[in-house]
């Protein structure tokens, strides 16, 4: 629920955001895209700004099973919902299956199209676990990796894709 | 409100004390268990770290140190702690250099901790580019030389402690024991641990040979890897500072567009704004918060005076083409080249064009600035921390002395992208505020007002005997250039510093070009199919007598700056396409064609390889039995000594043409190379791959475009490259050891070679030639519609 306050002309609002499984209120202004509460008030490092405008998949983070982009998603939508950013799937200890197959297949050079890359594979194979090849691909087709580390991210995620249906 | 603390990191605890603002080196090795004594960044800028292989590695080099505890430092525990001044872009040499140092002084990888590019810190390295930091650091010189030195030095020592001869010395794990009594043994920490060397690095000091090579040469795990796959990792984006406030920059409107009024009225009162800050035509918000900032950005009244105007981007090329005035090179001149030409059997000519290309990184640029008291801190994702730290100075009125510019990683960069300009801007915001300042540009401040890479016109002609060989070259092409990186002296070279009122490199017009003094192929201009032949001395790959190589550059339009295989790549574009043409007017195999041309062994020898990888057919091209309808497929060769001396590359790409729709698919490609010893087998094909799909994704779509005003691509809708998904073409690397060369570059080869390549296979599967780079559905029409 969110308490809205009216502060020097603008509207400030208490929100309550649930994270890799924990509570935040922040004290923002209800249109902010939720990517800057994320890397600012909570000072995340996964979701990162490429774009701002829904084009490169940089700033994605999972919201009720979907993989969406927290650029151009104003804060005050997902309040309450659960949202996951890569931090949440797991730690350098313990990484998830999806981030250890990008660790085996050394798919990442300058990273910073990671958690793009990994987020939008792991949502979409989440809902659609039996997905080909093919499907695969047309799923990753709006996330950008300049450094083209493409093939190599492709077989990291065919490699979890893989195990997910075994 | 809870708030995450989520700065791991994989040096944890050195990057807690390495974030704490103007920390002492001393300070840091006390907090890190390091040692630090002597150092000194008076390195003789001099011949004794081992001269860099060529002219451009020497401009990139910095002063190095010749202080042995300015590179390498032991503690007590025997841990190894390094400082080198090449970062990690993404490129792996982190990893690299971290085998370089376990190799060299026989430790584990993990027991050695390695800290790059921070002006307070490590040694002045220079500008990690153009493909030198494996040159640099790998061979008889800085790092590799450092290492060397203290291996030999602590040998030495345990010789003389334990009263055995070095030779009779064996070292594992950071212990020196005798070979004939093991229980005779002593440790780095009990022989340094805790004290410097106090020593100079050794110019003698012996690299340990590479077939005793354990370590290096082997396949590493890049080291950064698990962090950035966890987003434990700081990016530049990343960093927080206490008291950080965050600022946005007004770019002008229209290219030469100059303040005439800032109305700080029109942001009064929005939430957050702290400061308007306007210093001559640099104009920038400061907010509390990011979001702030950017919408205070976006209101701010700015009235501007009209841009200078830009000629039409449909002539633009006509325009270079004309251009004056001219700054005339000649890399090569045999003065013999129309006359040949005039006897030749048949004379083949070609154009070619090659537009502005943007860096285009995936995050747009971000540093963060505390400039306090006289005093600045700069967390910046630069190449170039000491000369930054130089600009920096210039910028903000301030001694060099009192500026730390500390490297974090941003967004892979692939040359000057808006790093060093952003850092500019968060200083200035700071400066202004005096407090801790954090910009992160726009999408379209990053895309409009970048260093793009050169546009190029070429003219190529060439004369053929009766009997099918190449008796005359003639390239002669047009670039435009506008500022570049901005060295130690130059802040106008990139967009801030012009507007906060510095100039950017003069031009110096030259008409007509002086004779060269010596064969200087630098920029890959010359073919490698000719002789290079200057005052008696032939330092070409080729066979080619009668050359010339002439080049005009021209005052650009645009900011330009090098861009991953700057120049050599948009010179391979030209010399290859055109060597193919050469051969198919000769009808002659294309790889038969080019190995009879050469005679530098290490060239032929990855061209042979990359041949054989593909299973080439030897035939002339086109194919034979062309059908002008439907799906058409072919494959092509391209191939250059990057930089004339830095990398061997050749590649063969087999495509796909649509011939009703124009559309290109790149389906393999093969790639072979050499760059001497090779450090990191598989670093090395993650850099190739990642190059070679860069390369794909500039041929076949990236071209900078503008109106009469101002750069209209300016997000990924309208400078659209290639995405993930579907068009990933199977690559394939041969990957050729040279154990006993010298280390060469590996990062910029093979994106050289892939607009010919793929040029070269459309001709082959169509009989079409594309000429213009990006090959568009509409380019590859046209030339379809053009065949005889
Ligand atoms: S930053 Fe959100 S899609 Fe690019
Ligand atoms: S790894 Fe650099 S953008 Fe993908």
């Amino acid at each position: 629920m969110a308490r809205t306050i009216e502060r020097e002309g603008s509207v400030m609002s208490v929100l309550n955001l649930k994270v890799n499984g924990r509570s935040h209120s922040v004290d923002v202004d209800p249109a902010t895209p939720l990517l800057y509460v994320l890397s600012d008030d909570l000072g995340l490092h996964g979701p990162k700004f490429g774009c701002g405008l829904g084009q490169c998949g940089a700033c994605t983070v999972i919201v009720g099973g979907q993989a969406i982009r927290s650029c151009s998603t104003p804060v005050s939508t997902v309040a309450g919902a659960e949202i996951t950013t890569l931090e949440g799937l797991g730690t350098i200890e313990k990484p998830h299956p999806l981030q250890k197959a990008f660790i085996e297949e050394q798919a990442i050079q300058c990273g910073f199209c990671a958690n793009g890359v990994i987020l939008t594979a792991k949502a979409f194979l989440d809902r659609n676990p039996k997905a080909t090849e093919e499907q695969i691909r047309q799923a990753m087709s709006g996330v950008l990796c300049r450094c083209y580390t493409n093939t190599r991210m492709m077989a990291a995620i065919q490699r979890y894709a893989k195990e997910v249906r075994a | 409100m809870n708030r995450l603390n989520t700065r791991k990191g994989w040096t944890p605890e050195a990057l807690a004390a390495l974030e704490k603002a103007r920390v002492s080196r001393r300070d840091f090795i006390k907090g890190s268990g390091a040692l630090l004594v002597g150092f000194s960044m008076a390195g003789l800028a001099g011949q004794w770290l081992g001269s860099p292989r060529s002219a451009a590695a020497q401009s990139l080099a910095g002063a190095g140190s010749n202080q042995l505890d300015s590179w390498i430092a032991i503690a007590a525990d025997g841990n190894v702690t390094a400082y080198a001044g090449k970062c990690e872009l993404g490129q792996g040499i982190f990893t690299a250099q971290t085998q370089l140092i376990a190799e060299e002084l026989t430790v584990p990888f993990d027991r050695v901790k390695l800290f790059v590019c921070d002006t307070a810190l490590t040694p002045d390295q220079g500008t990690t580019s153009g493909a030198q930091s494996h040159p640099t650091n790998f061979n008889q010189g800085n790092l590799a030389l450092a290492c060397a030195t203290a291996r030999e030095t602590l040998l030495e020592r345990a010789s003389a402690r334990l009263g055995v001869p070095g030779d009779q010395l064996v070292v594992s794990d950071g212990v020196i024991s005798a070979k004939a009594d093991p229980s005779k043994k002593v440790s780095y920490g009990e022989l340094v641990g805790g004290k410097p060397f106090a020593i100079r690095v050794n110019p003698g000091a012996k690299r340990k040979p590479a077939s005793e090579w354990t370590v290096l040469g082997k396949p590493a795990r890049r080291v950064e890897l698990p962090a950035l796959a966890t987003a434990s990792f700081e990016h530049v984006q990343n960093v927080r500072v206490p008291g950080m406030l965050h600022g946005q920059v007004v770019r002008p409107p229209a290219v030469g567009a100059t303040v005439v009024s800032v109305d700080e009225n029109s942001v009064h009162g929005l939430p957050g704004v702290v400061k308007v800050v306007v210093k001559k035509n640099f104009v920038g918000v400061v907010a509390e918060k990011p979001w702030q900032a950017l919408q205070a950005a976006n209101k701010l009244k700015v009235t501007w005076t009209p841009g200078v105007g830009l000629p039409s981007h449909g002539t633009f090329y006509e325009h270079l083409r004309n251009q004056k005035p001219t700054r005339d090179t000649l890399v090569v001149d045999s003065k013999d080249v129309e006359e040949k030409l005039g006897s030749s059997a048949k004379v083949v000519k070609a154009t070619y064009h090659y537009p502005y290309q943007m860096h285009g990184s995936v995050g747009s640029s971000c540093a963060v600035a505390d400039v306090q008291a006289g005093k600045a801190t700069v967390w910046s994702p630069t190449q170039a921390v000491y000369p930054l730290k130089s600009t920096l100075a210039m910028v903000l009125g301030m001694p060099p002395e009192n500026v730390r510019v500390i490297f974090r990683m941003g967004s892979g960069c692939y040359g000057i992208n808006g790093a060093d300009t952003v850092s500019y801007d968060a200083a200035l915001l700071s400066q202004a505020v005096g407090k801790p300042v954090r910009v992160q540009l726009t999408r379209k401040d990053e895309m409009a007002w970048e260093n793009y890479g050169f546009p190029f016109v070429f003219d190529q002609r060439a004369g053929v005997d009766a009997d099918g060989n190449i008796v005359a070259w003639s390239h002669e092409s047009w670039f435009a250039s506008l500022g570049s990186r901005p060295g130690t002296t130059t802040p106008g070279n990139v967009v801030t510093g012009l507007l906060v009122g510095f100039e950017p490199a003069e031009f110096k017009a030259r008409t007509p070009a002086p004779d060269p003094t010596e064969f200087d192929n630098r920029l890959s201009a010359a073919p490698p199919y000719v002789t290079g032949c200057v005052n008696g001395k032939c330092e070409g790959l080729g066979t080619v007598a009668s050359q010339r190589v002439l080049t005009h550059e021209v005052r650009s339009l645009f900011w330009t700056g090098p861009l991953r295989a700057p120049s050599r790549l948009q010179n391979t574009f030209a010399n290859e396409s055109f060597m193919d043409e050469v051969a198919a007017a000769a009808q002659q195999d294309p790889v038969a064609f080019r190995l009879r041309h050469l005679r530098d062994p290490r060239l032929m020898e990855v061209v042979k390889s990359a041949a054989k990888a593909a299973n080439w057919a030897a035939r002339p091209s086109p194919r034979p039995g062309i059908r002008r309808t439907g799906v058409a497929a072919g494959r092509g060769v391209s191939c250059v000594l990057y930089g004339g001396d830095n990398g061997y590359v050749a590649m063969i790409a087999e495509v796909e043409v649509n011939q009703a729709t124009g559309g290109v698919a790149v389906k393999r490609l093969v790639l072979a190379s050499d760059c001497g010893p090779i450090s990191n087998p598989d670093g090395l094909r993650n850099q190739m791959e990642g190059a070679a799909l860069q390369g794909v994704s500039r041929t076949l779509l990236e071209e900078v475009t503008w109106d009469n005003q101002k750069v209209t691509s300016i997000d990924w809708k309208t400078y659209p490259p290639l995405f993930l998904g579907p068009d990933v073409p199977k690559i394939e690397t041969v990957l050729i050891n040279q154990p006993n060369e010298q280390a060469m570059g590996a990062g910029e080869t093979a994106i050289s070679v892939v607009a010919a390549a793929i040029a070269n296979a459309i001709f082959d599967a169509t009989g079409a030639r594309v000429r213009q780079v990006p090959f568009t559905p509409e380019r590859v029409k046209a030339a379809l519609s053009a065949r005889a």
